[in-house]
């Protein structure tokens, strides 16, 4: 009994005092965005590993994704005799939903992953070490740009994910089942609103990207300098991102359109 | 301690430092001087914290107790920027190299020097180049760190720790996994860059054979205290029977071969 409570104890404290070191690393990291300001060229080297490179990856899913909306939207509406709604359905549900979380769960996957297992290897190789014995501030240096890069970098990836989505849902609404294209177009201008539907997914994107970074950060600096430490520090940053994205968008979602 | 001379010719000095790794007792209330422009050389078993002891004096690890001074500043009080303004004049050479991977060798050395001044392009170039041609390798700076050997990016490591013209460069375990021909290399390395740019250097290594052929002063360590300090010739001849073990590398002696266990015949013979 006394040992249970112990470990519980030492648990809680544990996972204390990382939520503390996780907290303080945000701080320094932010406090780094002023460094980088006048140095484009260090943020420009990770926009281009962060974002550009995980461009592939979006385009691709979200070409699928909104084919699927296509498919299954237009056989739940036609039972109702509205297909000509497909469009605003496949619109609303990337633009509010799909486009922010997918991206960003993707995101985690193809960049997150990678900013771990590279600020955590740089640990191992005392790299970050290094650095800091050259007088040269690694979070200013190392963390900062990549912060920022994926702050950047999310809202775009979702942007072109709903894109790319609707595309694909007109490919196969209009082009395979039948869909008026006209419809299909006027009744999305219609039912989308600016403010409420794209901005609204924009800022969860922003707040995704906010915390897929922290996190993918964090763990690879906070990872215990081995390869083992790594590979569980990555495999954290995965699931814990993945959990974060989820659980917010349903309170995003609570707070931007349930009338709560 | 090397002289009774007075304090402003030690670049360093270790007063009653105390350090510990979760129990276990790292250092034990030690005291040391480092003296300006000489080779010193901190030796003594692996896992005796000699790292670690680097890692305190370059203000990357708070000690328990006592203080560190280098260069006359507590390293232990000063503000970030000031400790920051004190590692521009202290060169560390890493075990592994630290070299940053997505850099080749010219970006590597040039990296600190990007850093921290506003220096030209061309001015930044002659400088890496007589960097790297001090320690032999102008001719590899297009090369990746994937690309060099140890003992190569060890020394791409060291041009790198004089880019900016330090006054003491810490050295951790130079020697360790070196073919003989890096080792010479090395040996030679630190010896000359010592003596020409007036250096002070600090050696931590186990290597005894090779530390010993070019160190001025030497303190070995072992389980937190002192066990023995003197010149190289002085050290040869101690009485501590500990320190005879170490610089002549025996099997067996103070330090058992064994790791303590119970009687060897009641080990086989037990079923447990």
């Amino acid at each position: 009994m006394f040992e249970f409570l112990e470990s519980l104890g030492h648990s809680s404290r544990s996972s204390f005092a990382k939520l503390g070191r996780a907290t303080f690393f945000l701080i320094h990291t932010l406090a780094g965005i002023v460094e980088v300001l006048p140095r484009p060229n260090l943020l420009m080297k990770q926009l281009y590993s962060v974002g550009v490179l995980s461009f592939l990856i979006i385009a691709i899913s979200g070409l699928f994704v909104g084919m699927v909306l296509g498919l299954q939207g237009f056989y739940i509406l036609s039972d109702f005799g509205a297909e000509e709604s497909l469009g605003l359905m496949v619109a609303a549900s990337l633009v509010r939903e799909l486009g922010p979380v997918v991206s960003a769960l993707l995101f985690a996957g193809r960049a997150g992953s990678a900013l771990t297992a590279e600020i955590g290897l740089m640990k191992a190789t005392e790299q970050l070490s290094g650095m800091e014995m050259m007088a040269v501030n690694p979070i200013n240096r190392i963390i900062t740009p990549r912060f920022m890069a994926g702050l950047i970098s999310t809202p775009l990836l979702a942007t072109i994910f709903s894109s790319i989505g609707v595309i694909g849902g007109q490919m196969v609404g209009v082009g395979m089942l039948g869909v008026d294209d006209g419809a299909f177009w006027s009744q999305m201008q219609a039912g989308i609103d600016f403010n409420e539907d794209i901005i609204n997914g924009i800022i969860k994107s922003v707040v995704f990207g906010f915390v897929v970074s922290w996190i993918a950060l964090f763990e690879g600096y906070d990872a215990i300098p081995t390869s083992e430490g790594v590979s569980r520090a990555t495999t954290r940053t995965v699931v814990n991102s993945a959990f974060s994205i989820l659980g917010l968008d349903f309170i995003l979602t609570a707070l931007m359109f349930g009338d709560i | 301690m090397p002289n009774s001379a007075s304090a402003h010719n030690h670049i360093v000095t270790v007063k009653n430092l105390s350090f510990s790794r979760g129990t276990r007792k790292i250092f034990d209330d030690i005291s040391l001087d480092i003296e300006r422009g000489k080779i010193t050389a901190i030796m003594g078993p692996s896992g005796t914290g000699k790292t670690t002891l680097l890692k305190l004096i370059g203000g990357q690890l708070y000690p328990e107790a006592g203080q560190i001074r280098v260069d006359g500043q507590n390293v232990h009080r000063l503000k970030t920027k000031e400790l920051y303004n004190l590692r521009k004049r202290i060169g560390m050479l890493f075990q592994s190299g630290a070299l940053l991977t997505d850099m080749n060798v010219y970006d590597n050395v040039a990296f600190p020097l990007r850093e921290h001044t506003h220096l030209p392009e061309t001015m930044i170039r002659t400088l890496v180049l007589m960097k790297l041609h001090a320690v032999g390798l102008r001719g590899a700076r297009h090369l990746m760190p994937n690309e060099l050997s140890g003992g190569m990016a060890r020394r791409v490591a060291l041009a790198r720790a004089i880019a900016l013209d330090p006054m003491m460069i810490m050295y951790d375990e130079p020697f360790t996994g070196q073919d003989p021909i890096s080792m010479g290399a090395l040996v030679h390395l630190i010896k000359s860059l010592n003596n020409t740019l007036g250096l002070t250097s600090i050696i931590v290594s186990h290597d005894v054979q090779e530390t010993a052929a070019i160190a001025d002063y030497i303190y070995v360590l072992s389980e937190g205290k002192i066990v023995g300090q003197g010149t190289p010739q002085q050290l040869a001849q101690s009485d501590s029977a500990w320190v005879q073990q170490f610089m002549n590398g025996d099997a067996d002696g103070p330090v058992h071969f064994h790791y303590p266990a119970i009687d060897y015949l009641d080990d086989l013979l037990s079923t447990k």
